[in-house]
């Protein structure tokens, strides 16, 4: 029944064929596509991850939500409700990509001036605005102009705007951008801990250590094509890259033939790479030659050899395309 | 409405705090200066000659300041990306324009309002008392206010889908237009084309009339300035400011951000 009804929930997140085209060239006659028919969706309370290279088109779909941009074709809602409508931008919070704010204010006034769109008495405002300032550690600075503030430092305002009001979704547009190794575990902790408040949070990142960490699903997006979808452990799964064996030969000075060969030697003990369809013929070998086994393991690769592997496949592409004859 | 308010005192209070509100010093000091040298030099029309550099003065400064910070309200939100954050909260694209509108409109009247103070001082000073006639220097600073709205409407409808650069030289050209409609609508009169003089009269009603929102000359002598001219500016000015925000609301409301 549980899972009937979880299955049967309404997507966090909902988009459907989502395109946009950008007209440039003179007379704006030209198209150039960002994004083409971008379909996902992202489930209520878990923490979902957009990969993809420079160019990508992870900050257009995320201006798309947005509304910062209108899309050529497709469609998208939020919470059930469609992006178009104002009342949905109640439940959500927003981290623009290298967030910039009125230099002229202090943080406190930022803050307090986003805060203001809420339906908030004084009170409840000067709480939340004083909550946000300590949980993004700029408490002693916050009656600084935003003028003196570091890169790092607007990133973590930008944070604070974003989670102000305690939406229900989180949108984040590279959260880890211009942070050094302190600001970007506490922005790490921040996703964990609404995550644990069942908040659903999408951020885009090129730091794929970040979302393997923090992420129940990732999709990777490059070309403006959306060419994964999944737990970072199933997509790695997809490209299992085989067996690993690791061995040591007994001193008596045994040999291993050929195997020996395309094994790598560390010290004594030795790794074989071998493909799954060939384990049991290769351990029998190791048998022979008197070889102990230390371990079985698959090899798979990391989130960014599969990232690479998308990348790469996308330019090959690409470049096929551009030399194939008119 | 609670938010167009929030928008519009951000907007005075980014006004206030980039320092805008300096020129009342110049401004002041003008008018000191001025007061004590006419003081000397003329007599008999020391009110002429105070009133119509005070209004004018009133008048340049509302101008450029309506102008560069008018064109700025939008299209600075747009390069410096304030707005991405703005926009994600509940607050919709034509609130924003109008909040904005407001916020210059209240920094403007705060502007001329302090001006005007000056104005009155320096007139008490050459002439040691304030009159009754002396209100239609107050309907004229109303006329420069209606005219300051105008202009930032212009600016803002312009920042809305041009460059910075462009959006300062069509609203400087527009107000310039607007300041020879009397000029246009007379030149059909024989020594032009016909069909030229029928366009240039359509043309004339279409720009913003600026002309009759100067009755400089009449507050400077002291003439009253007819209630139903006060009438007809007002809603002159208002409808105009309506209809071009609400095609610069429409615009921006369909403009993809960067």
């Amino acid at each position: 029944m549980n899972v009937n009804n979880e299955s049967m929930a309404e997507p966090a997140i909902d988009i459907e064929d989502l395109t946009k085209d950008y007209p440039y060239g003179f007379l704006h006659l030209k198209k150039r596509r960002s994004l083409e028919n971008l379909t996902m969706q992202v489930q209520a309370g878990e923490v979902f991850g957009f990969l993809g290279p420079n160019g990508a088109g992870k900050s257009t779909t995320i201006k798309l939500l947005m509304r910062l941009i209108f899309p050529t074709a497709g469609s998208a809602r939020i919470l059930g409700k469609p992006i178009s409508d104002i009342a949905m931008h109640r439940d959500i919070g927003y981290l623009p990509e290298q967030p910039y704010f009125y230099d002229y204010l202090t943080a406190a006034e930022v803050l307090d001036y986003f805060a203001r769109f809420h339906d908030f008495t004084t009170a409840e405002r000067r709480e939340r605005v004083q909550r946000m300032l300590e949980k993004v550690g700029l408490e002693s600075v916050g009656r600084v102009q935003l003028r003196k503030y570091s890169k790092g430092m607007l990133q973590r305002v930008g944070l604070a705007q974003a989670i102000l009001h305690d939406p229900a979704v989180v949108v984040l547009d590279e959260p880890m951008s211009g942070l050094d190794p302190v600001g970007r575990r506490e922005v790490r902790d921040i996703i964990l801990e609404l995550k644990k408040q069942g908040k659903t949070v999408l951020f885009s990142t090129h730091i794929l250590s970040d979302a393997e960490m923090l992420c129940d699903r990732v999709g990777v997006i490059v070309g403006g094509k959306l060419q994964g979808v999944g737990a970072p452990s199933e997509l790695v799964g997809l490209q299992a890259q085989g067996i690993e064996i690791l061995f040591e030969l007994p001193a008596s000075g045994a040999t291993g033939g050929d195997l020996l060969a395309q094994a790598t030697q560390t010290g004594d003990r030795y790794r074989l790479q071998v493909e799954e369809i060939g384990l049991y013929a290769a351990m029998q070998r190791l048998q022979a030659a008197g070889a102990k086994v230390l371990s079985v393991t698959q090899v798979k690769p990391s989130l960014e050899e599969y990232f690479m592997h998308l990348v790469e496949a996308d330019r090959a592409q690409a470049a096929a395309v551009e030399v194939r004859p008119k | 409405m609670t938010r167009i308010g929030t928008v519009a005192l951000n907007t005075f209070r980014e006004a206030v705090r980039d320092r805008v509100l300096y020129n009342l010093v110049f401004f002041a000091l003008v008018m000191m200066a001025s007061a004590i040298l006419v003081g000397q030099i003329s007599v008999g029309i020391e009110q002429i000659v105070i009133v119509t550099l005070g209004l004018s003065a009133i008048s340049i400064i509302g101008l450029l300041i309506s102008v560069f910070i008018g064109v700025g309200l939008v299209s600075k939100e747009i390069d410096k990306r304030t707005l991405y954050a703005l926009l994600a909260k509940p607050l919709r694209r034509w609130e924003f324009i109008l909040g904005k509108f407001a916020g210059l409109a209240l920094t403007l009247t705060v502007n001329t309002a302090a001006m005007s103070a000056g104005l009155f001082l320096a007139l008490f000073y050459v002439k040691h008392s304030i009159e009754r006639a002396d209100t239609a220097v107050l309907v004229a600073v109303y006329f420069i206010l209606l005219k300051l709205a105008l202009v930032v409407a212009l600016a803002m409808l312009f920042s809305c889908f041009t460059t910075p650069l462009l959006a300062i030289l069509f609203t400087a050209g527009l107000y310039v237009a607007g300041l020879f409609i009397h000029e246009m609508r007379g030149m059909q009169s024989g020594l032009i084309d016909p069909v030229l003089g029928r366009l240039l009269r359509w043309i004339s009603y279409l720009l913003p009339n600026f002309e009759n929102f100067d009755v400089m000359g009449a507050a400077a002598h002291g003439r009253v300035i007819p209630g139903m001219l006060i009438a007809e500016n007002t809603v002159y000015a208002a409808l105009y400011c309506a209809i071009v925000l609400a095609v610069a609301m429409a615009i921006f409301s369909q403009r993809n951000l960067k």
